[in-house]
C-alpha cells in the first residue's frame, strides 16, 4: 500500500516535472501567426491581402528558418463586422492552435478581439484599429497597440490646424466606435486649444453618398469640416466636397485618417493641400524606400500603407520575443515585448509602454501638388516631426486598470 | 423660419440632395424593373453591371481617351452586348424552371465579376475626372448646387421617360408586353420572342451601365460600388410594385426624398429607413404600391 502510494507520488512528480519543461516550448512545435483584416471591403487597400505580404516578409527577413523555428502564417476575413471577426479570432485559438493575431482594422473588430485574446491568454499586435481606447478603459496584458491611433491623429492634426486658425469645427463621423473615439479625441485636442464646435453629424458605416451631411456641414459656416472617417468613406467624402465647392466657399477639410492609398484613390488634383498625421511613410529614409520597392513587386506595384509597416514590424518584434522568452504563451510573449526595446527597419527605435501602446515619432504630412509629384505614390511633404514623447496620449490620462498610480 | 427647428433653408437644400440620389434609385430601378416586370427574371447581376459601366468609362477615357460624352453611348452597348451574352448563354437555360434559378445564377455571377475587379484594381476605388462643361455650379442662396447634379436629375427623368413611354405606349413596347403574357401566341404570329426578350435584358444591362457611367465622376469608381446600391434598387422596386416601370420610377425619386429628409432629422437611420418602408409597404400592400396582384 504504502508502496504504491509513494509510486504513484514520484509518478506524480515526474509527470509535473515534464509538463512544466514542456511549457518553456513552442506549443504544436509551430508559431502560428494570423492576420485578420478586411479582404474585400472599403479597408482593403490599406490592409488587405498587404498585410499578409508583410508578415511573410517579416518572417523571411526574422531568419526563422535558419534559426530551426518554424512559423506559419494565416488569412482571414473579418468583412469590418465584429461578429464576423469574433467568430474567426475565436475558431482560430480554439481550433486552428494560433498563437497571436495581428492588424484587424475596424476599431469595433479590434475591441471584441482584445477581449477574446484576453480570456484564451494569447497575444494580439494591432496595427489597423485606430480607437485609443485599446491602451485605455479597454487595456490588456495580451493587446499591444502598434502604429497609430486616435489620440496621435487628434494631436498632430487638430492642434496643427488649430494653431494655423482653424478654430472653429464641424465633424462628419463614422457612425461606429472608431468614429466615435476620433470624433471624441479631436475635440478635445480643439477645445484645449482654444477653439470650438460648432456641431457634428454621424454617417452610417459605410457610406456612399455624403451630399446631405457635407451640406449640414456648409451651413454651420465652420471653417474646418473635420472628417472622423477612413477608406472609401473618406475618398468619397473628399471628392464630394469638392463637387459642392466647400473648400471655395471658404471652409476646409481636415481629414483625421488618412492613408496613401486614400490619395492615390482620390487623385493629386482634389487631394492635393490636405494636411494629417501619419507614423510612417515608404519615402522617409532608404530601409524604409527598400520595403516599399520589396512590396511593390510582389503587390503588382501597390505601395504599403502605415498599417502594413506596422503589421511587418510588429511581426518581426513578436518573434524576437518568442525567441528570448523561449515560449510561444501569449501573455508571457507580450511581457517580453514590453521588456525589450524595439529595433525595425522601418520605424527605428521604440519602446512599448507599460498601456500596450508602442511609442514612435508621427509625421504631419501635406499632399503634393500633382506638379510637384515624381510618380506614383509620391504624394507626401512631410511638413513637422513630433517626437515620440509627444506623439501619444500620455500613459496616466488613459485610464488604463495595467497603469499604477 | 424653422419647420420641426430645421431651418427651412437649409431643408430645402437636403429635399434637393435626396431629389437627386432620387434619380440614380430611379434610373437603376428602371433597368431592374424591365428585367423583372417583363421578363420574371430577378437579375441580381445588376449591381456588378452598374459597376462594370463605371468601369469600361474610366478604361476607356485611360486607354481610348474617349471622355465622357461619348462613354454614354458607348458603355451602355458595350455593358449591354455583355449582357446579350449572359442571356444567350446561361439564362436562357433557365426560363423553365423557377425563377430562384435565375437569381441564383445572377447572383454567382455577380460575385464573380466583383472578385475579378477587385483583384485587378483593390477597393479603394479610381478617380474619374468630371467633365469640364459640367464642373461648378449655381450658388442657389440656399445651397450651392452642382451642375453635375442638376445634369444627374435631367438625364434621368429624360431616360425614365423615353422608357416609361416606349413601353407602354409604342408597338414595340406592346409586343414585349404581349410576349410575356403569352409567348407561344406571340411566336405564332411570327414575332421572334426570343430575340425580343434577349435584347430587352440587353437593355436593361445598358440602363444599369448607364447609370454606372453617370456615377462615376461623383462616387468612387470602386468595385464595392454595385453591391453597395443593389439592395437598395431592389427595395425600391419591390415597394414600387415589381413588374410596374411606373411604380418603380416614382418609388426611387420618392424614396431619394424620405432618405434626404432622414438624414436631416436621424442622419444615424439612413441606411434603414428604406427597409421599414418596405415592411410596412408589403405588410399592408403585398404586390407593392403599383403593381398588381398577379
Amino acid at each position: 500500500m504504502k508502496m504504491k502510494l509513494l509510486s504513484r507520488l514520484v509518478a506524480a512528480g515526474f509527470g509535473l516535472v515534464t509538463a512544466a519543461a514542456a511549457q518553456a516550448q513552442i506549443s504544436d512545435g509551430v508559431i502560428k501567426i494570423g492576420i485578420l483584416n478586411d479582404q474585400s471591403g472599403l479597408y482593403a487597400d490599406i490592409a488587405g491581402p498587404g498585410s499578409t505580404l508583410a508578415a511573410k516578409m517579416a518572417v523571411e527577413d526574422f531568419g526563422a528558418a535558419k534559426k530551426g523555428m518554424k512559423v506559419e502564417v494565416i488569412a482571414g476575413d473579418h468583412q469590418n463586422k465584429p461578429d464576423i471577426g469574433s467568430n474567426i479570432a475565436r475558431t482560430w485559438y480554439d481550433v486552428d492552435k494560433v498563437d497571436a493575431i495581428f492588424d484587424v482594422p475596424t476599431s469595433s473588430v479590434a475591441l471584441a478581439v482584445s477581449q477574446i485574446t484576453r480570456e484564451k491568454g494569447k497575444a494580439f499586435l494591432v496595427s489597423g484599429a485606430a480607437t485609443s481606447d485599446l491602451t485605455g478603459k479597454a487595456c490588456s496584458p495580451n493587446t499591444i497597440h502598434w502604429t497609430y491611433d486616435t489620440w496621435m491623429l487628434a494631436n498632430g492634426t487638430g492642434s496643427a490646424i488649430v494653431k494655423t486658425g482653424g478654430d472653429s469645427w464641424f465633424f462628419i463621423t463614422a457612425d461606429y466606435a472608431f468614429g466615435h473615439a476620433l470624433e471624441r479625441d479631436t475635440e478635445a485636442v480643439v477645445l484645449k486649444s482654444g477653439g470650438k464646435v460648432l456641431g457634428k453629424v454621424r454617417h452610417p458605416f459605410p457610406g456612399t453618398d455624403f451630399s446631405s451631411f457635407l451640406l449640414q456641414a456648409q451651413a454651420s459656416k465652420a471653417k474646418i469640416i473635420g472628417l472622423a472617417n477612413a477608406g472609401g468613406d473618406t475618398i468619397n467624402s473628399i471628392k464630394q466636397a469638392a463637387e459642392f465647392g466647400i473648400v471655395k466657399g471658404g471652409q476646409n477639410l481636415a481629414g483625421l485618417l488618412v492613408f496613401i492609398t486614400d490619395i492615390h484613390g482620390i487623385g493629386l488634383q482634389t487631394a492635393q493641400g490636405l494636411i494629417f498625421t501619419e507614423s510612417w511613410y515608404w519615402d522617409l529614409n532608404d530601409a524604409s524606400r527598400a520595403f516599399a520597392k520589396r512590396f511593390a513587386a510582389a503587390s503588382g506595384g501597390k505601395y504599403p500603407s502605415m498599417v502594413v509597416a506596422g503589421v511587418y514590424s510588429s511581426v518581426l518584434h513578436y518573434l524576437k520575443a518568442v525567441e528570448a522568452a523561449k515560449t510561444d504563451d501569449g501573455t508571457k510573449v507580450i511581457a517580453q515585448m514590453k521588456a525589450m526595446p524595439t529595433d525595425d527597419p522601418l520605424f527605428g527605435k521604440g519602446t512599448i509602454r507599460a498601456d500596450g501602446r508602442k511609442i514612435h515619432p508621427a509625421y504631419l504630412v501635406e499632399v503634393k501638388k500633382p506638379s510637384e509629384s515624381k510618380g506614383p505614390y509620391d504624394y507626401y511633404k512631410i511638413r513637422a516631426t513630433i517626437p515620440a514623447e509627444q506623439a501619444f496620449r500620455p500613459m496616466d490620462q488613459g485610464d488604463c486598470p495595467l497603469v499604477k498610480k | 423660419m424653422d419647420i420641426f427647428g430645421i431651418p427651412s433653408q437649409a431643408l430645402f437644400g437636403q429635399l434637393l440632395i435626396g431629389l437627386i440620389n432620387g434619380s440614380f434609385y430611379a434610373l437603376l430601378s428602371l433597368g431592374l424593373a424591365v428585367i423583372f416586370g417583363l421578363l420574371n427574371i430577378i437579375n441580381f447581376t445588376h449591381g456588378a453591371q452598374y459597376m462594370m459601366g463605371a468601369f469600361v468609362a474610366y478604361l476607356l477615357l485611360n486607354k481610348l481617351g474617349l471622355g465622357y460624352w461619348p462613354a454614354l453611348v458607348v458603355v451602355p452597348l458595350v455593358v449591354g452586348a455583355s449582357g446579350v451574352l449572359i442571356e444567350r448563354l446561361m439564362l436562357a437555360r433557365l426560363y423553365k424552371l423557377d425563377h430562384l434559378y435565375g437569381l441564383l445564377l445572377t447572383f454567382g455571377l455577380a460575385l464573380i465579376i466583383q472578385g475579378l475587379f477587385r483583384n485587378e484594381y483593390g477597393s479603394s476605388g479610381l478617380p474619374y475626372n468630371m467633365p469640364e462643361q459640367l464642373r461648378g455650379g449655381q450658388n442657389l442662396g440656399f445651397m450651392f448646387l452642382p451642375n453635375y447634379r442638376v445634369w444627374v436629375i435631367v438625364a434621368s427623368v429624360v431616360v425614365c421617360f423615353g422608357t416609361w413611354f416606349i413601353i407602354e405606349k409604342t408597338k414595340l413596347g406592346a409586343y414585349l408586353r404581349a410576349a410575356t403574357e403569352n409567348p407561344a401566341l406571340v411566336q405564332a404570329f411570327g414575332i421572334n420572342v426570343p430575340r425580343m426578350i434577349t435584347l430587352t435584358y440587353g437593355f436593361g444591362v445598358g440602363l444599369a451601365a448607364l447609370a454606372g457611367v453617370m456615377a462615376a465622376p461623383i462616387y468612387q469608381v470602386s468595385p464595392q460600388m454595385g453591391a453597395d446600391l443593389i439592395i437598395v434598387v431592389f427595395a425600391v422596386v419591390v415597394i414600387g410594385g415589381m413588374g410596374s416601370i411606373l411604380g418603380a420610377i416614382l418609388t426611387g425619386f420618392g424614396l431619394g426624398l424620405i432618405e434626404g429628409l432622414t438624414k436631416v432629422f436621424y442622419p444615424e437611420a439612413s441606411n434603414t429607413v428604406i427597409f421599414i418602408i418596405m415592411a410596412i409597404v408589403l405588410l399592408i400592400r403585398p404586390a407593392g404600391l403599383f403593381g398588381t396582384q398577379k
